[in-house]
């Protein structure tokens, strides 16, 4: 069968009977089967996810995610199906209970299709430092999807599910969704529950989401935001909704090592959207630069923390499995907050962090929204950076800042490199403005014409 | 800013309970010697009367009732079934103490 594209598709073919779940599943199950070099799969629920669809073709309601095939990064607890991390410490890990999103998903009618390869403990920029073997871009399978939600974006855009969950702490979720080219939304940081999501960096993590269309990643961010009463960071916060935009693009935005191609369809984004009527306008975000810096002081401190209860005693394996790149961050994090050392890189970056969040509230003083790149250049091949740790940290340049500020960002494709691998930018909004950020990336998408395919 | 030491990587390891052999300190001494010299440029921003920030949402002191519902509690089984280090429904450990050296 021709799968459908969108979550609206789905859904409206199952209610007016043109195929059902069980087909659905049966078509994704063998994608996922023929692409399995992509390694975008840690488990696969075949069992779950037919006893799903067929309740669903017993009984079809009209629910927002009715039929949505969904795979969740593997950082997501699911009941009774193994829970990795992408870590060899979990690699037989089962749940005794299911994170809030994937809860929330299950009841909206999504059927969860199985758990995504990542970058280990969420950490890294290409999903090559996963325990497991890197996924792969569908695009070209030579060169990285991204990372760390490499499996969920490979799994979105290889037509191997048709939504997914990710995490974005410093866009793992935007910068795979950049390099496969698909939607990914970072939401404002306590917009969705994080509970029984295995934790990075309690004050960086976010819940990201994975669609073919901004339409689909807002339906998702619906299903899933607001107060569970289990993660006390979530507020429950409506956004004034509206009709006018102004646009800012930050000068420091321009700088060394920004790709020519990403920079030249990066300033056709921006023609797109004056040609809407939206005004775009220059802006300064001076502490652009030290985004990095800060954020491999800040992340990894929490990350040591977070990783401290792994000691194999009550699950998981001993602390002699950590992979090599959580074992850099567990040591960076406590050396940054060892006696001696806190105040100047620990206290220090948490100040640099207060500047960071005042130059946004200023740009938002005068913009709606920000334009920015994501990755600073398309995917690049495998192998290339991975014996470079501090080369794999400066991929984060454009997208861990707001991370730090803890704003939402919504990642959207635009145009191919000569090589054929997708390009794209995105859309940074003030806190809980992603209403916003949905309206502005679906007035692109009608302006551009965008049709959402699948990789092949 | 204070240069990384082969000690410092050391003593970091030992805070962090990581067993590291002397090959694996010699792969991460240079590494994290090159992240720490790239993360203290922060020492050029002027942060003076500036605050720190821990907390984006401006959330302090959040409570809730101190129930406990079906939902979020485990029986002995479930507590336990994550592990297979176990005897009688309770994890097995290592022994913290041992016969005294000077008796």
């Amino acid at each position: 069968m021709n799968l459908p594209l969108t979550i609206k598709e789905t859904k409206e073919g199952l209610l007016k009977k043109k195929f059902s779940a069980v087909e659905l599943v049966d078509q994704y199950l063998a994608n996922i089967e023929s692409r399995k070099e992509l390694n975008a799969f840690l488990t696969v629920a075949r069992e779950e996810a037919y006893a799903k669809a067929k309740r669903i073709d017993s009984n079809l309601e009209n629910l927002p995610l009715l039929g949505a095939v969904a795979a969740h990064k593997d950082l997501f607890l699911t009941k009774g199906v193994r829970t990795t991390a992408s870590s060899k410490v979990l690699e037989g890990y089962v749940p005794e209970y299911s994170a809030t999103v994937v809860e929330r998903m299950n009841k909206a009618g999504a059927i969860m299709i199985g758990k995504t390869n990542c970058d280990a403990w969420a950490h890294g920029a290409s999903g090559e430092n996963s325990d497991f073997g890197p996924a792969k871009n569908p695009w070209n399978k030579e060169y990285v999807p991204g990372g760390s939600s490499s499996g969920s974006a490979v799994a979105v855009s290889g037509g191997l599910s048709l939504i997914a969950t990710g995490t974005d702490t410093g866009g793992s979720t935007r910068q795979p969704a950049n390099f496969c080219g698909i939607v990914g939304l970072k939401p404002t940081y306590g917009a969705i529950s994080r509970y029984g999501v295995i934790a990075m960096a309690s004050s960086l993590d976010t819940i990201g989401s994975f669609g073919r269309t901004v339409s689909d990643v807002e339906t998702i961010f619906n299903v899933i935001k607001g107060p569970d009463g289990l993660d006390s960071t979530v507020i429950d916060f409506k956004a004034a909704e509206k009709k006018k935009f102004r646009l800012g693009i930050a000068k420091e935005f321009f700088m060394e090592g920004l790709d020519k191609e990403v920079e030249s369809s990066f300033l056709e984004t921006k023609k797109v959207f004056e040609g809407l009527g939206v005004e775009v306008v220059d802006i300064s975000l001076p502490h652009t630069k030290y985004g990095v810096p800060v954020y491999y002081i800040v992340m990894p401190a929490e990350v040591s923390s977070n990783l401290g209860r792994y000691d194999g005693i009550r699950y998981g394996s001993p602390r002699s499995s950590f992979g090599a790149e959580a074992i850099r961050r567990i040591m960076l994090g406590t050396y940054v907050l060892s006696a001696g050392y806190y105040d100047a890189f620990y206290l220090k970056a948490q100040k640099v962090r207060s500047k960071m969040i005042a130059d946004f509230d200023s740009a938002f003083e005068k913009v709606d929204a920000v334009l920015s790149p994501v990755s600073p250049h398309p995917a690049f091949k495998i192998g290339e950076k991975a014996d470079d740790p501090l080369m794999m940290y400066l991929e984060d340049v454009y997208t861990c800042v707001p991370n730090l500020v803890g704003i939402p960002g919504l990642a959207i494709p635009f145009k191919f490199t000569k090589k054929c691998l997708p390009l794209g930018f995105q859309l940074l909004g003030s806190r809980f403005s992603e209403p916003t950020l949905f309206k502005l990336g679906k007035m692109f998408d009608e302006a551009t014409d965008y049709k959402p395919k699948i990789a092949i | 800013m204070a240069k990384l030491t082969k000690s410092d990587v050391l003593h970091v390891a030992k805070l962090a309970n990581l067993k590291l052999t002397d090959k694996e300190i010699l792969k991460y001494t240079p590494q994290l010697v090159k992240i720490v010299d790239y993360i203290s440029e922060l020492n050029e921003v002027e942060t003076t009367g500036v605050g720190p920030t821990s907390q984006t949402t401006g959330l302090t002191d959040v409570f809730r009732d101190d129930k406990v519902t079906a939902d979020t509690i485990f029986d002995q089984d479930r507590a336990i079934s994550g592990s297979d280090k176990t005897h009688n429904g309770y994890f097995k450990v290592k022994a913290i103490l041992g016969e005294r050296s000077d008796k």
